[in-house]
């Protein structure tokens, strides 16, 4: 018998961005708010202190602060006649764990969103012809515009204090060889802290991509290149390119995260209450299964706990949300055969290609340092900023060195062809180290009819309850793209000069590697959109199915972005607070 | 026969001393048993007017009562907080208005005698851990919306106080009573006059922090005899600092530039007890932090403002001190990859990292090192204290974020932590005497073992 705690105005399940964020905003409204994270306390004290911090073994090596699958995995296969089989180490991409979630471990990219791809599908048939998506292929349109989002984006900004170069400001342009993108669309505020400084690595990317008459850009990341303090009076010290980033706890309180930029300020609200260690197995249901009561959850001594409340926020790692929506029975699960369904439907993740290139001795560039979400970019392939028709194929991609300190352990790059042992290894290190710029096309990633998530018919948890299942492989569209745009960006990194180059890009038949690690970046699932039918949440993450249920995160997007998604996440979140807030509160009920 | 005279006379002598003694210790005893005589408020039209009680509220805040009354966990004002004394705790008592374990059933008049004079209902002294030297400058009016918040405006809990933990003799009350009629100033003797002052707001601030602030209570040096050698400006060690508050340094709060607030806008006092934080420097260690949550960050800033104007008019305290230059020869020999000392070489490996060469740190995120009272102070315990084991700023509601910096305990010796501090103290145009092992290892010792050397950082040495 569960222990009932008393009633609670919101539930949140997960307290990383879109916890954290949705726990701000409810508070605001005056609701009493109960957020739920099953991993533990973190904060900057003591887990970021300087200098332990500084240690890849304990971080990124042994994962410190990401999820342990003894507990509960997933599984994961590649296509609809294989059999899954649990994913046993953490490899392909890194969920995180603990108060912060993946908003503590990440690097710190903060892009916003290419309008075109909230309403891909609709933008390719218009310019492209219905007939240019191959079969199978399942984008949609997020149901949501640029436009709406905009004051999302920019109070986003304003919280995570991120580092840019606007291009234009309510349509002047301000950025021009100041190193704005001309490609982002317009805002209605500058960026509430300059671009940080750039390394010499990402400034001989961008001198490159210049000479080939490409738009070279400042990234916009969410590591502090000023002290700041945020609208909630949060804080952040600059960053000072330590180079640990990804993986770790900022030291310095320079890179984005719900810890440092929001919970600080709930700290004080006598609404919020925060419980670690607080595993949801489900989200309990009326008897209709037309309205959630609550949630249920078992606690840092085992027992399980009901958390009754009139709204339940399910703000958890992307495939956690999904899971627990087929665990808790919220909306039909998807089914690839049929194409009925909604609930694991457009399962997309990154389609990544990375050169490295290897100068002479006179060329350095600093390696040791970085910072996550610092660099140059250019935005020339991504999204719809080039024709496809003569390409062929959907989807762009944005290029760039984003230089994040390269550590001894996870491996230090070397030409092909040189041992990765004995002294000839140790001799190219010597020789290369200081002087390899590493770069990336960071490629969208399209949905498909038949990559999905579901629940396993044969693994199941640390409680009995059956783990998710993906399947997922690359398709010929994936392919062609990524390959692509490694051509592309190995043009860039010639006219570098390097004395050798080293391409890694997908080849035809290649299927999905679940062991290197490639981006954290998982989309869908439980998508939004505008037709119930084809979507699991309205355009206000609102599910379809039980109105009280809301599912912020990247869960939402129905099929991957060229950019990383944070920025999306987090605007997306203040998008659907507001409806809350604005509308919901008053007359609880389908919004859409 | 001569050799009876002698001891006759010691006899004699000897008698007397005896009578003379006894007549001493029963005059003493006289002093101390003598009942105080105080003078009796007039009561309000209405104990429970609401005005009268919420300005008691805001005074309360202003005398951060919670912070002894209030016990980690407990109840608002039920007391039960252990108080450390060098013959053994005391615990301070329940001020709730439950009539049976608390003041409910204090008269207007008991109220004021034990908030004024340090005079229990039943006649006996209070332990002057209550500071009842500052409270007698407390107006009548005041007391009186205090005693209207403490019976209307707070939740009565039933908890009795807790005996101290003083062994017999030490824990005989009657001579506390000596020590309050030698030492304690009356009321009517120190009434507030702020006339003294030369305008409203520095009176106001005088007020605020001789009286319900007792900033003295922890920033004014005491004398032998543990009374404050000043409880106001009239004296020149009137908050000049240096006193160790459970481990932490009360700094110098006069005008002394290196040490004190001598180069302090009144805008970075105000800053400070509002948000633990100024352009150039922060709140260090927990009894301050404290002060910073419960109490100063919710005063009125017309108060806050008052408070910095006042203590902006205390001259220096006189005679050599430590002092403060600006000088860039350091930062540009760091700057230059010089590290010529094992003071340097700790300084860039351990906090360079955000107090940057430059030691300016950033505008209240990380604090100058240059020129700071805490690191300048005589009594460099909290420099030391925070290196060993590190602080947090406090979070309030104005500046929530908690920014801390880690101990550096467990991977530096007594030896490296003393090179360290003395060089923050003497680079810079930072100009403090040296600070020896023999201090780090006794604050070490008196920390949580955590902090204590971990044996790769005492091999090293």
């Amino acid at each position: 018998m569960a222990t009932r705690m008393n009633k609670t105005d919101v539930v949140i399940v997960g307290f990383g961005w879109a916890g954290a964020i949705m726990a701000k905003e409810l508070t605001e409204a005056g609701l009493r708010v109960v957020a739920l994270e099953r991993g533990p306390a973190r904060d900057t004290q003591p887990d970021g202190a300087y200098p332990k911090v500084l240690d890849e073994l304990t971080y990124n090596i042994r994962k410190k602060l990401f999820q342990d699958l003894s507990r509960e995995t997933v599984t994961i296969r590649h296509g609809l006649d294989d059999t899954a089989l649990p994913y046993r180490q953490l490899g392909a991409f890194l969920p995180g764990d603990g108060v912060g979630g993946a908003g503590l471990h990440w690097s710190g990219v903060h892009f916003r969103v290419d309008p075109v791809e909230l309403r891909l599908r609709s933008h390719y048939e218009e310019r492209y012809g219905k007939g240019f998506l191959p079969d199978g292929m399942t984008i949609q349109d997020f149901g949501v515009s640029y436009e709406e989002l905009e004051p999302h984006f920019d109070f986003a900004e304003k919280v995570f204090g991120t580092s840019g170069t606007a291009w234009s400001v309510k349509g002047q342009v301000v950025g021009a060889d100041k190193g704005g993108n001309p490609f982002a669309p317009d805002r209605s505020n500058d960026f509430p802290l300059p671009a940080q400084m750039r390394p010499i690595s990402a400034q001989r990317f961008g001198k490159a991509a210049a000479e080939l008459g490409y738009h070279p850009y400042d990234l916009p990341s969410a590591n502090a290149s000023g002290p700041y303090s945020n609208p909630y009076g949060c804080q952040m010290g600059p960053c000072n390119f330590c180079g640990y980033c990804s993986g770790y706890v900022c030291y310095n309180y320079s890179k984005a995260s719900p810890n440092v930029n929001i919970l600080p300020a709930l700290r004080q609200s006598p609404l919020f209450a925060l419980r670690t260690q607080a595993h949801v197995l489900q989200v309990d249901l009326s008897a209709d299964r037309r309205t959630a009561t609550g949630v249920t959850y078992v606690d840092a001594q085992g027992r399980e706990v009901a958390q009754p409340a009139d709204i339940v926020i399910l703000s958890a790692f992307q495939f956690h949300n999904v899971r627990l929506m087929l665990l808790s029975g919220i909306g039909e699960p998807y089914d690839p055969a049929s194409g009925q369904g909604t609930v694991g439907r457009n399962f997309a993740y990154q389609n990544m290609a990375t050169i490295k290139a290897f100068f002479s001795g006179e060329v350095h560039a600093n390696p040791f340092i970085g910072a996550g979400g610092n660099g140059i970019a250019i935005d020339d392939f991504n999204a719809d900023n080039f024709d496809h028709g003569p390409a062929g194929f959907v989807g762009g991609s944005p290029m760039w060195v984003n230089q994040a300190g390269v550590k001894p352990i996870s491996g230090i790059a070397l030409p092909e062809g040189v041992p990765g042992w004995g002294s000839a290894w140790k001799q190219a290190v010597a020789e290369y180290y200081t002087h390899t710029v590493s770069m990336d096309a960071h490629g969208a990633h399209m949905s498909y009819r038949d990559n999905y998530l579901s629940l396993d018919p044969t693994y199941r948890d640390a409680y009995g309850r059956p783990l998710l299942r993906m399947t997922l492989d690359w398709k010929d569209n994936d392919i062609r793209m990524t390959r692509f745009m490694a051509e592309k960006m190995r043009a860039v990194a010639q006219a570098m000069g390097p004395k050798a180059l080293r391409v890694y890009v997908k080849n035809f038949g290649d299927h999905f590697d679940t062991t290197s690690y490639q981006t954290t970046h998982l989309n869908g699932g439980a998508i939004m959109g505008a037709d119930r039918r084809t979507s699991a949440i309205n355009r206000y993450l609102q599910s379809w199915d039980v109105h009280n249920v809301f599912v912020p995160g990247a869960s939402a997007f129905p099929q991957g972005l060229g950019y990383n998604p944070t920025g999306l996440v987090a605007a997306l979140t203040y998008w659907s607070a507001k409806a809350i807030r604005e509308r919901y509160l008053a007359k609880p009920g389908p919004l859409a | 026969m001569k050799r009876r005279w002698p001891l006759q006379r010691l006899k004699r002598l000897l008698i007397g001393l005896v009578v003379l003694g006894a007549l001493g210790f029963l005059a003493v005893l006289g002093y101390a048993f003598w009942p105080t005589h105080t003078r009796a408020i007039a009561a309000p039209a209405s104990a429970a007017d609401a005005a009268l009680i919420e300005r008691g509220r805001y005074l309360a805040l202003a005398g951060d009562c919670t912070a002894c009354h209030t016990a980690p966990g407990g109840k608002p004002f039920a007391g039960g907080l252990a108080l450390a004394s060098p013959i053994g705790a005391i615990y301070s008592t329940n001020i709730t208005p439950d009539r049976r374990t608390g003041i409910g059933g204090y008269s207007l008049d008991q109220f004021d005698r034990a908030l004024r004079h340090g005079i229990r209902a039943d006649g006996a002294s209070l332990y002057p851990a209550m500071p009842f030297p500052s409270y007698a400058r407390l107006t009548d009016e005041d007391v009186r919306a205090l005693y209207a918040y403490f019976l209307h405006g707070v939740v009565p809990v039933a908890q009795a106080d807790r005996s101290p933990d003083i062994p017999w003799p030490l824990s005989m009350r009657w001579p506390l009573a000596l020590w309050r009629k030698t030492f304690a100033p009356s009321p009517d003797a120190v009434a507030f006059d702020p006339k003294r002052y030369p305008d409203e707001r520095v009176a106001r601030g005088a007020y605020l922090v001789q009286g319900a602030g007792h900033c003295g209570s922890c920033h004014t040096p005491r004398a032998l005899t543990l009374q404050e050698r000043a409880l106001d400006e009239s004296g020149a060690q009137y908050l000049a600092g240096n006193q160790i508050i459970d481990g932490w340094n009360a700094i110098n709060l006069r005008g002394n530039p290196a040490d004190g607030l001598g180069r302090w806008s009144e805008q970075d006092i105000v800053e400070t007890l509002r948000t633990g934080r100024n352009p150039h420097a922060a709140v260090v260690g927990s009894p301050m932090a404290d002060v910073t949550v419960h109490s100063m960050q919710h005063l009125a800033d017309a108060d806050l403002h008052a408070i910095a104007a006042y203590l902006k008019t205390l001259p220096p305290v006189p005679g050599a001190g430590p002092g403060f230059a600006a000088n860039d020869a350091t930062a540009k020999a760091l700057q230059a990859g010089i590290n010529d000392s094992r003071g340097a070489e700790l300084y860039v490996d351990n906090c360079a990292g955000c107090h940057r060469t430059d030691a300016k740190g950033y505008s209240r995120v990380f604090p100058a090192i240059a020129g700071n009272p805490t690191v300048l102070a005589r009594e460099p315990d909290s420099l030391v204290r925070l290196i060993l084991g590190g602080s947090s700023m406090p979070a309030t509601v104005a500046a929530p974020s908690a920014l801390g910096m880690p101990g550096f305990g467990w991977r530096l010796g007594d030896a490296e932590v003393a090179a360290l501090a003395s060089y923050l103290r003497s680079q810079w145009g930072n100009q403090a005497p040296p600070v020896a092992s023999g201090l780090v290892a006794r604050i070490r010792a008196e920390m949580p073992g955590e902090n204590h050397a971990s044996e790769e950082a005492a091999h090293a040495r």
